[in-house]
């Protein structure tokens, strides 16, 4: 069962992930499989039921704004593909 | 043999001097080195370490360090690929995460270190925590000790084998779904998945943060309780992990059902359950009440819209949590002319198809113009799912359930049928979709070929004592938890 309103490649776009062609039938397919199935929830009547967002109803959790230790900058930076003094090597951005 | 001891046989042992940690974390090498060729559980070891750290155990025990007050010290623990343990990998099985070492030591991590436990190894498990196999690990699936063509379950699947395969004295895995208790149920051994907010979530890299869980794998009930109480609790990094006490979980064990009810939801005794699951489970409940359970069949009518409801939220959840590898900070990177080709294609080439089919799907139903048919459908669906739990836990005390509909399934079968594969997560889906806590532990084998069959048992919010201790009556009165998969 397909879903005629998704479309592949507009959504990959938004979610920043380039597929192959392939990829893209195959996954466009599969998703519209799995749309379909989820349809079922229209099943459902949810008047006036509210939503939810987690099971635990936690108010928000603050603490007092003090300086505390965290991790070195050179660890911070350890893990990148591309670094030099001290910042995160990224393509030019503006022209 | 030492490897073949459980947890808390091998704490005796050590407490009495009668064996070394560094003979234990040894024993567990020598295993691995003897069967994980087939079984294929762990990624990488650091033997060293590992040895170094069985050493500082042994250290402590000669100074009169006791069990009493670190109740792991000294046993050698393994992790599921996605906690941070500084300077080691934590790759959540994938590629994207190239050569990343993690800076620093999560709560789990330091917890567990903290009551002198040995952490070693990285297990695989499906890509990110995405699937029911470990076929969707980049680096090659694991296999299921019990028949190594059958999938070990998953995600946490590399946990449960390296249990079953008696390769680690104990696991820790998550479970978003069931991740921990599939598995765990297909490899024959005991999965626990607390309730949402009893274990801290800071530094476990996060699939669904609103579902996900750490808990452990063992081969008993009772090791189960230790690491549980060791790994839980209130912690300032996890502002979703609640501020309630933590119960002696151990201590608690020992009683039995007698005026005990148990709830039978009809909704989940469905067509299509193995033949052999369903006598082993009908067997399991008849178990129960000989022990002085009460069974009272009881209704979840929204237990038919799980799956739908979880994939909509777990997906969604992950589209935000996964923009984060976007090789920039850490793990590889696939260069481009700008940033956003340099996204796409370190995305594109980093992220295996499970992983990529879950973000489209989940950036889909956040996505403008869908939102509301989706994602707040799921939410609204998600709070009746939610109903139906609170509902039936004014009536009974736990509920009784298969763990799943059928056995290991062989390595291939699910594979290009996504759908499939997400609907043999029915049981262990709402659980999580309305943050309760569960477990599953063997009730059985199928004869032709002997795979193990799962129980599960689903418990009240922050009901994890009482959960563990109708798991052990059950589990002490079987002989289910005494078989060991011949490797």
């Amino acid at each position: 069962m397909a879903d005629t309103d998704f479309d592949i490649q507009y959504v990959a776009n938004l979610a920043r992930i380039a597929l192959t062609p392939d990829e893209e039938a195959k996954l466009g397919y599969q998703l519209g499989d799995i749309l379909g199935y989820v349809k079922k929830l229209e099943e459902l009547d949810v008047t006036g039921v509210e939503p939810m967002a987690h099971a635990v109803p936690l108010a928000n959790v603050l603490r007092a704004d003090e300086v505390r230790p965290s991790i070195p900058q050179e660890a911070a930076l350890a893990n990148a593909p591309k670094q030099a003094n001290g910042l995160f090597i990224v393509p030019k951005i503006v022209e | 043999m030492l490897h073949e001891l459980t947890l808390s046989g091998l704490t005796a042992k050590l407490a009495a001097k009668k064996v070394s940690s560094r003979e234990a974390m040894q024993a567990c090498l020598d295993r691995i080195d003897a069967v994980d060729g087939q079984v294929n559980a762990f990624m990488s070891i650091d033997r060293d370490d590992a040895l170094g750290q069985a050493d500082a155990a042994d250290a402590a025990l000669a100074k009169g360090n006791t069990h009493a007050a670190q109740p792991l010290l000294g046993v050698p623990i393994s992790l599921k690929d996605l906690f941070c343990a500084k300077g080691q990998p934590a790759n959540c099985s994938s590629k994207i995460l190239g050569d990343f070492l993690s800076p620093y030591d999560g709560t789990v991590v330091r917890k567990l270190r903290d009551a002198g436990a040995v952490l070693f190894g990285r297990l695989n498990m499906d890509e990110f925590a995405m699937g029911s196999s470990t076929e969707n690990s980049a680096f090659g699936r694991s296999n299921n000790p019990w028949d190594l063509e059958r999938v070990p379950g998953g995600s946490s699947g590399g946990c449960a084998a390296a249990v079953a395969a008696q390769e680690c004295f104990g696991s820790i895995g998550t479970d978003t779904g069931g991740s921990i208790r599939q598995p765990a149920a297909l490899c024959g051994c005991v999965g626990l998945k607390p309730t949402y907010g009893r274990v801290s979530r800071y530094g476990v890299v996060a699939f669904a943060s609103s579902l996900d869980q750490v808990g452990p794998l063992t081969k008993e009930v009772r090791d189960s309780a230790t690491l549980l109480g060791a790994m839980s609790g209130h912690d300032p990094h996890d502002s979703t992990s609640v501020p309630t006490d933590v119960p002696d979980y151990v201590a608690e064990l020992g009683g039995d059902l007698k005026g005990t009810k148990l709830g039978l939801p009809r909704e989940f005794l469905i067509d299509g359950i193995d033949p052999e699951v369903r006598a082993a489970f009908d067997a399991a409940v008849k178990q129960c009440e000989a022990l002085g359970a009460e069974i009272h069949e009881v209704s979840m009518p929204h237990t038919e819209y799980g799956v739908a409801t979880y994939y909509i939220v777990a997906t969604a959840e992950a589209s935000a949590n996964l923009a984060r590898f976007d090789g920039i900070r850490y793990g590889d990177r696939v260069d481009g002319d700008d940033p956003f080709s340099l996204y796409c294609n370190t995305r594109g080439q980093g992220f295996g198809e499970e992983v990529k089919r879950r973000i489209i799907l989940g950036t889909y139903v956040l996505s403008s113009g869908y939102y509301d048919a989706y994602y707040l459908r799921a939410q609204k669906a998600r709070t009746l799912i939610k109903r139906d739990f609170e509902q039936v836990f004014e009536t009974v005390d736990a509920l009784i359930t298969p763990t799943v509909p059928a056995p290991a399934f062989k390595a291939g079968e699910k594979m290009d049928d996504p759908l499939q594969m997400y609907l043999s997560d029915i049981f262990t889906i709402s659980c999580n979709l309305a943050g309760t806590c569960g477990i599953s532990l063997p009730c059985g084998f199928t004869s032709e070929p002997k795979l193990p069959i799962g129980l599960q048992f689903l418990g009240k919010p922050f009901g994890e004592s009482e959960l563990l201790q109708i798991a052990h009556a059950y589990e002490q009165a079987t002989p289910w938890h005494t078989e060991r998969a011949a490797l």
